[in-house]
């Protein structure tokens, strides 16, 4: 009996219900203690979310946000997975391109964002460039290790039942790298959702970015406070359906 | 001969994995390479199919010269330790998988899987992925894959390792079976004496990149020709004071001897035959019950000797004082084995049975 009372109750903390309510009585504590302008409460916050929805500002923020990432990831997506497969597959490639990747990896989308605006311009391209960057490296590194741990023996029978070279690659290499590069795939969304509301931070006139930016300007804290939880929502949501659709589509391939 | 290898040498790095190995093969016959782990039988199978290159000799299949073809040019079938089914496919992929790239037409793919899937008895489970089947079931589809482009030579690396013990002694006969059905040559590999013997037509022996032994598995059991041999194969005890047993006084020229269960005749303490001189006085050290029998280590005179004790004689347990009778033991000398029948065996005056 005493057994499964403890698995409800972990069940319970697992929702989170119980950490959820522990940060709005936090939160709730300190927004009533200060300023709307200073530190706005969750009700406040509410009430600004609701104010920003009925406005419309909201959804065409958020649409513009999602444009720009699905045009950046996507555009990561079919760049990184071919090279990154072509990198792992071939020694020498792979030989050469691995020490400047290692080099690059550390340089964050966000430091070249004025650099960025320079060559590419103040409007959307310069901004889709720099999800693009931010999410290539995520699936392009994934990808070569895909490739690389992609199970010997595998091969081997392939090539034991006649395979050429062009088919190993297609129907072994391939396949096996379909989980890291899935993991990359997830890796760079969530990049692609930090860069974007950097760049849009930084210039432009849309986007849950702007709005984040521009709503403190004008001293609407509490906007921007819903813009952030808009923000966290929408990653959240968008990881948890990359994820399940990967599961259900890809179970095969071994992602877990 | 069907498959043929002559003065192969392979070399890892420091490791010699093979040493002038030598062999043939008769076509049809199903072969066991049989010997400890790191002996180098792995290594054999994979230059047999390409998959790994000997640094020099001469590897025939079927008379020709495989020295330079590739794996996929010998027409040879493998089955994996590990399976190495594509876990992305189902069964009936994974089956027609070397039908397709022999650019076969789909009537012909479909009929040949499902004869197949007929043959390792699995009818039905064409749409299963590799994850859904037992590890015996995966076994078996990764034979009917390796056979599908009917090749002319199946090698299988450890066919049963990856299998629990029951379902083991079930897969082995199976294959034996299957093998026979279809009536091609094969190879397989093992560390298992008892799996050798059991399936095997003939079996070679191995040991630190060396051939020992070839032989049937009768032979090579009765006459252990190396000291290798004759130490690896049955539940040998190794002893080298061979000649304190009653009725192996005289054999002297021997370095060590070898000793197997089956050649200890155990009577009980109180049975009147076992007052014959030429028995044993014995201890038991260690005993553990087999359910058909038990299994003993004696201590005779300080020599350890493995037995066994039918359950006539009752329940054995440590310290308990029994009479032993040796019929035969394998001398060594240096390289060589020979055998060795207990003297008064010889002595018509000796009752015995």
């Amino acid at each position: 009996m005493e057994k499964k009372e403890i698995s409800i109750a972990e069940r319970i903390l697992k929702i989170g219900v119980i950490s959820w309510a522990i940060v709005l009585i936090a939160w709730s504590i300190v927004g009533y203690n200060y300023e709307e302008i200073f530190f706005p409460s969750p009700a406040e916050t509410l009430r600004a979310l609701i104010e920003i929805i009925q406005d419309g500002t909201l959804g065409a923020d958020i649409l513009a946000s999602l444009r720009r990432i699905g045009k950046g990831w996507g555009l990561a997506i079919v760049t990184a997975v071919p090279i990154g497969l072509v990198t792992g597959h071939f020694k020498p490639v792979r030989l050469l391109v691995e020490p400047v990747l290692n080099l690059f990896r550390f340089i964050p989308a966000i430091a070249l964002t004025s650099m960025f605006l320079i060559w590419f311009g103040v409007d959307d391209k310069s901004k889709v460039a720099l999800i693009l960057y931010a999410a290539f490296f995520p699936i392009f590194v994934n990808t070569i290790a895909g490739v690389v741990t992609a199970d010997k023996s595998l091969v081997e029978a392939a090539s034991c039942m006649g395979a050429g070279k062009l088919r190993v690659f297609f129907t072994v290499i391939v396949p096996s790298a379909i989980p890291n590069i899935f993991t990359g795939v997830r890796l760079g969304l969530g990049s692609s959702i930090i860069c974007v509301i950097a760049a849009e931070m930084l210039v432009g006139g849309d986007g849950l970015g702007y709005l984040i930016q521009s709503s403190r300007m004008y001293y609407k804290t509490a906007w921007a406070f819903a813009g952030i939880f808009t923000l966290a929502l929408i990653g959240f949501v968008l990881d948890r359906l990359l994820y399940f659709a990967g599961k259900k589509t890809l179970k095969h391939f071994g992602v877990k | 001969m069907y498959v043929e290898l002559k003065n192969i040498n392979k070399r890892f790095g420091d490791c010699q994995a093979s040493k002038d190995v030598s062999f043939e093969i008769e076509k049809g016959k199903l072969i066991g390479l049989l010997g400890p782990s790191g002996s180098g039988k792995t290594t054999i199978l994979r230059m047999i199919a390409g998959l790994e290159k000997q640094d020099s000799g001469d590897i025939y299949i079927n008379g020709k010269l495989v020295n330079e073809l590739t794996p996929s040019q010998r027409g040879v079938g493998f089955v994996f330790q590990n399976y190495a089914l594509f876990p992305y496919m189902t069964v009936y992929d994974n089956i027609a998988y070397g039908l397709r790239v022999e650019g076969k037409d789909k009537a012909y793919i479909k009929e040949r899987v499902t004869e197949l899937l007929e043959l390792v008895s699995l009818s039905g489970l064409e749409k299963r992925y590799p994850d859904q089947l037992s590890g015996g079931q995966r076994q078996r589809i990764a034979l009917a894959r390796a056979l599908a482009p009917k090749p002319e030579l199946l090698l299988l690396d450890e066919p049963f390792a990856a299998i629990d013990a029951k379902v083991r002694q079930e897969l082995r006969t199976w294959l034996r079976r299957t093998i026979d059905k279809i009536g091609i040559t094969s190879i397989f590999v093992t560390h298992d004496q008892d799996e050798a013997i059991e399936v095997a037509d003939e079996i070679v022996i191995t040991n630190e990149g060396r051939v020992e032994q070839v032989g049937d598995p009768v032979d090579i059991y009765l006459h252990p020709k190396t000291s290798f041999t004759a130490k690896f194969i049955g539940k040998s005890s190794v002893i080298t004071d061979y000649r304190k047993l009653k009725g192996f006084n005289d054999e002297g020229e021997g370095t060590e001897a070898v000793i197997r269960p089956e050649f200890v005749e155990l009577l009980t303490n109180d049975s009147p035959k076992g007052n014959d001189p030429s028995y044993e006085d014995a201890m038991v050290e260690q005993s553990i019950f087999r359910g058909d029998s038990f299994e003993v280590i004696l201590d005779i005179d300080g020599l350890k000797i493995k037995a066994n004790s039918p359950l006539v004689n009752g329940p054995l347990k440590s310290g308990d004082r029994v009479k032993a009778f040796i019929n035969m033991i394998y001398i060594i000398r240096g390289e060589e084995t020979y055998q060795v029948k207990n003297s008064s065996l010889d002595d018509s005056n000796t009752y015995f049975i």
